[in-house]
C-alpha cells in the first residue's frame, strides 16, 4: 500500500497534470461539462474545439491533433473531483492562454496567407500577367520578389510580434510556476493523507 | 503550415510534391540528419514517381464510375501529407475501409488522402493505404481548412491522445528534447578544443568536460524548446517536437533541463575548473535568455548564436589548461566564423516560414547584408587558418592543406553572393556541414606538438588532487 501510493505519488510528479492520487476520479459529467463549455465559446471564426469527448474513465487530459487554422493543438482539460483551488486557477489559466494563442495565430495565419495573395496578384498586374498562365497554373514570383513581401510583413507587424512574445513568455511563467505548485501541494497531500492512514491502522 | 487554398491547385501534383521535398531537404536543424537526406533524395523521386502512379490508378478507377467525381478528385489536392508521421498514418490506414462520407469540396488538414478514399470502391484501399504511409514519411504540408463533415469530424477526434507519459517512450521524448544530435556536435566541437590545447592528453579529465558540456547542452536545448512551444508548432520543421506535441507537460521539460544543467554545470566547476563552470553557464544563459528571445526581435540574434557556437571549443581548451589563452579563442574563432555561412545559408530557404512565425533573420528583412556577411566570413575562415601558426596552435602546413577546402567554401559563398538562389543556399550549406568537420580534423593533425615540451607550467586548477 505503501509502494502504491509511492508510485501514485512520483506519477503525480511526473505527469502530465498531477491528480490527487488515492481518488479515482469520475469524469464524464465533469469532462463533458469541459468540453461543451469549450464548443459553446467559440470567436466569430470556426469553433476551435472539436466536440470531442473522453472515455468516461479516463483520468489525464487528452490533446488533439493541430487546428487546422492556428497549427495548435487543442487540449481538453480533465477536471478532477477534489479540484482544489490552485488546480482550477491553473486549468483556467492554461485554457485561456490556449484560446488566445489560438486567436493570435489564427489572425496571424490568415493575414500572412490574404497579404501574400494580394502582393503576388499586384506585382503580377504590375508586370502585366495574368494570375494563371496559359495551362492554367498560377505564376509564381521567384524567391527575390517574395522576399520583399516577408521583409515588409516582418516589419508591419514588428510591435504587434514583440508584444506578443512579451504575454507568452508571462504566461508560460506563470503556468509553470502554477504547475510547479501543484504538484508540491499533491505531493504534500500524498505524503500527509499516506501518514495520517497509517496513523489510523 | 498554413498555406492558402489556391496554391494546393496545381496540376503537376507530381512536380510540386517533388519541389516540396527538395526545399524540405535543407530543413532540418541537424548536420547528421542533413546528410542522411543528402543521399536520400533518390528515393525521393521514387517517391513521386509512386504518387503519380497512384494518381494514375486513380483516374482509371474513377474513369468507370461517375465522371463529376472525377472532377473533384482533379480539383481536390493530392498534395496534402499527413504532418503527424507515426500513428495518425496507420489511423487512415485502418479507416480506409470503413469511411463512406460523400466527396467533400474541402479538405482537413492533410488529410486529402483518405478524402480520396472515400470516393473510390474498397479494393483500391489496399493499394491506397500503402502509397498514403509512403508518401506520408515525406515531409509535406498540411493544408489549412474549415472543417465541416462529421466524417471528418470523427477522423480527427480519433487523432486525440491521451496526455499520459508512457515511460517506456521517456528515453526518446528526451533525446529529442535535448536535441541529441546538435548536442553531439556541440559535444565534438568541445572535444577538439580540449585535443587542440597544448597539454597533456588527460582521458579522465577529458570525458568528464565532455560529460558537463553534453548536459549543459542538453538543459539549453530544453529550455529553448520550453521557450517555442507556438512558434515550433507554426514551422514545418519544428512541429514533431514533444512539447509540441503534448507528448511531456512543461513542467517536466523544465524539470529535466535543471536535471541536466545543474549536474552539468557542477561538474564543470567542480571536477574540471571554475572557468569551464562559467562558460558553460553563460552559453546556457546566452542560448536561452539571449538568442531565444532575440530570434524574434532582431536580426543580431545571428551574432549571439555564433557565439554561443563559438564557446564550446574555448570551453574544451580551458578544461585542458584551465585558462583562456589565445589558442582557445582562436578555436572560437573558427566556429564564429564558420556559423555564417552555415546559418545564412541554411535560413535562406525558410524565408517564408520564419517571416509568418515573426522570426527576424537577416535572409528575410536584410537578404543582401545575409548575403556579404556570409562571404565574409568565409574568407574570414582563410584568414583565421593562417592566424593559427602564429598563435602557436598548429604548425605551418594547416593553413596550406586547409586553404583548399577553405577557398572552396569561400567560392561558394561568392557564389551565393552573386546570385543568391535557392541552389547555391543549398550548395553553400551543404558545404558547411563537411567543411567544419574537416578543418577541425587538419587542425588536430597539424598540432604544434613541440609547443607541448616548451609550455611546462602546469595549471593546477584543471588536476584535482589525485
Amino acid at each position: 500500500m505503501a509502494a502504491g501510493a509511492a508510485a501514485a505519488t512520483w506519477r503525480s510528479f511526473f505527469f502530465f497534470l498531477p491528480r490527487p492520487p488515492l481518488l479515482p476520479p469520475r469524469l464524464s459529467a465533469a469532462c463533458s461539462r469541459r468540453s461543451s463549455s469549450g464548443a459553446a465559446a467559440p470567436k466569430d471564426k470556426t469553433p476551435k474545439r472539436s466536440t470531442f469527448r473522453p472515455a468516461a474513465s479516463s483520468t489525464h487530459d487528452w490533446i488533439g491533433p493541430p487546428n487546422p487554422l492556428s497549427n495548435l493543438r487543442p487540449i481538453v482539460y480533465h477536471v478532477p473531483e477534489n479540484e482544489s483551488e490552485l488546480e482550477k486557477r491553473l486549468r483556467h489559466l492554461r485554457q485561456e492562454t490556449e484560446d488566445w494563442n489560438h486567436e493570435f495565430w489564427t489572425k496571424q495565419n490568415l493575414t500572412f496567407s490574404k497579404e501574400k495573395e494580394a502582393f503576388i496578384i499586384s506585382q503580377l498586374q504590375a508586370k502585366g500577367l495574368t494570375l494563371r498562365d496559359e495551362d492554367g497554373r498560377r505564376r509564381a514570383l521567384n524567391s527575390e520578389e517574395m522576399a520583399k513581401f516577408y521583409k515588409s510583413f516582418l516589419d508591419k507587424n514588428r510591435t504587434r510580434h514583440a508584444n506578443y512574445n512579451k504575454e507568452w513568455y508571462r504566461r508560460n511563467f506563470t503556468i509553470t510556476l502554477l504547475m510547479a505548485r501543484v504538484a508540491l501541494n499533491s505531493m504534500w497531500r500524498t505524503i500527509t493523507e499516506r501518514s495520517s492512514s497509517k496513523k489510523n491502522t | 503550415m498554413y498555406k492558402t487554398p489556391c496554391s494546393r491547385l496545381s496540376g503537376f501534383v507530381g512536380v510540386s510534391v517533388k519541389q516540396k521535398l527538395i526545399q524540405n531537404v535543407p530543413r532540418c536543424n541537424q548536420t547528421a540528419r542533413s546528410l542522411i537526406q543528402l543521399h536520400k533524395r533518390d528515393p525521393s523521386k521514387w517517391l513521386t514517381y509512386q504518387h503519380l502512379n497512384f494518381l494514375k490508378r486513380q483516374y482509371v478507377s474513377k474513369n468507370s464510375s461517375e465522371l463529376q467525381q472525377r472532377a473533384i478528385l482533379k480539383q481536390t489536392p493530392v498534395l496534402t501529407i499527413v504532418d503527424e508521421r507515426d500513428d495518425s498514418v496507420e489511423r487512415q490506414v485502418e479507416r480506409i475501409p470503413t469511411i463512406e462520407a460523400v466527396p467533400q469540396p474541402e479538405d482537413v488538414t492533410s488529410k486529402a488522402q483518405p478524402e480520396i478514399s472515400t470516393l473510390k470502391s474498397k479494393d483500391v484501399a489496399a493499394k491506397k493505404g500503402s502509397v498514403s504511409r509512403v508518401v506520408a514519411t515525406s515531409e509535406e504540408t498540411p493544408h489549412i481548412h474549415v472543417e465541416s463533415n462529421e466524417a471528418k469530424q470523427a477522423r480527427l477526434d480519433r487523432q486525440w491522445k491521451e496526455l499520459k507519459v508512457d515511460v517506456a517512450d521517456l528515453p526518446d521524448i528526451y533525446a529529442r528534447l535535448a536535441k541529441i544530435k546538435l548536442t553531439a556536435l556541440v559535444v565534438t566541437t568541445a572535444a577538439a578544443g580540449y585535443a587542440m590545447a597544448p597539454v597533456p592528453f588527460d582521458p579522465i579529465m577529458f570525458s568528464v568536460s565532455l560529460l558537463g558540456t553534453g548536459l549543459a547542452s542538453c538543459a539549453a536545448n530544453s529550455i529553448n524548446q520550453y521557450f517555442e512551444v507556438p512558434f515550433d508548432s507554426n514551422m514545418n520543421r519544428t512541429k514533431n517536437r514533444p512539447l509540441v506535441r503534448g507528448q511531456i507537460s512543461p513542467l517536466h521539460a523544465v524539470s529535466f533541463a535543471l536535471a541536466c544543467g545543474v549536474p552539468g554545470v557542477a561538474l564543470l566547476t567542480l571536477a574540471v575548473n571554475p572557468l569551464t563552470g562559467f562558460l558553460g553557464a553563460l552559453n546556457i544563459f546566452l542560448y536561452t535568455c539571449c538568442y531565444t528571445p532575440l530570434k524574434r526581435l532582431s536580426i543580431s540574434n545571428t551574432w549571439v548564436g555564433a557565439v554561443v557556437g563559438a564557446i564550446p571549443p574555448v570551453m574544451g581548451w580551458t578544461a585542458a589548461t584551465g585558462c583562456l589563452e589565445p589558442g582557445a579563442l582562436l578555436l572560437g574563432g573558427f566556429l564564429y566564423s564558420w556559423q555564417f555561412p552555415h546559418f545564412n545559408a541554411l535560413s535562406w530557404n525558410l524565408r517564408e516560414d520564419y517571416s509568418r512565425g515573426g522570426y527576424r533573420m537577416m535572409s528575410v528583412t536584410h537578404p543582401a547584408m545575409c548575403r556579404r556577411v556570409a562571404l565574409r566570413h568565409s574568407l574570414g575562415l582563410i584568414g583565421l587558418s593562417a592566424l593559427a601558426p602564429a598563435l602557436d596552435v598548429t604548425t605551418w602546413t594547416f593553413p596550406v592543406v586547409s586553404l583548399p577546402i577553405n577557398l572552396y567554401i569561400s567560392y561558394l559563398a561568392f557564389r551565393f553572393y552573386r546570385r543568391g538562389d535557392r541552389g547555391s543556399a543549398r550548395k553553400l550549406f551543404f558545404c558547411s556541414l563537411w567543411h567544419l568537420p574537416m578543418l577541425l580534423l587538419l587542425a588536430l593533425t597539424c598540432k604544434n606538438h613541440s609547443r607541448k615540451q616548451e609550455d611546462a607550467t602546469p595549471v593546477p586548477l584543471s588536476l584535482p588532487a589525485h
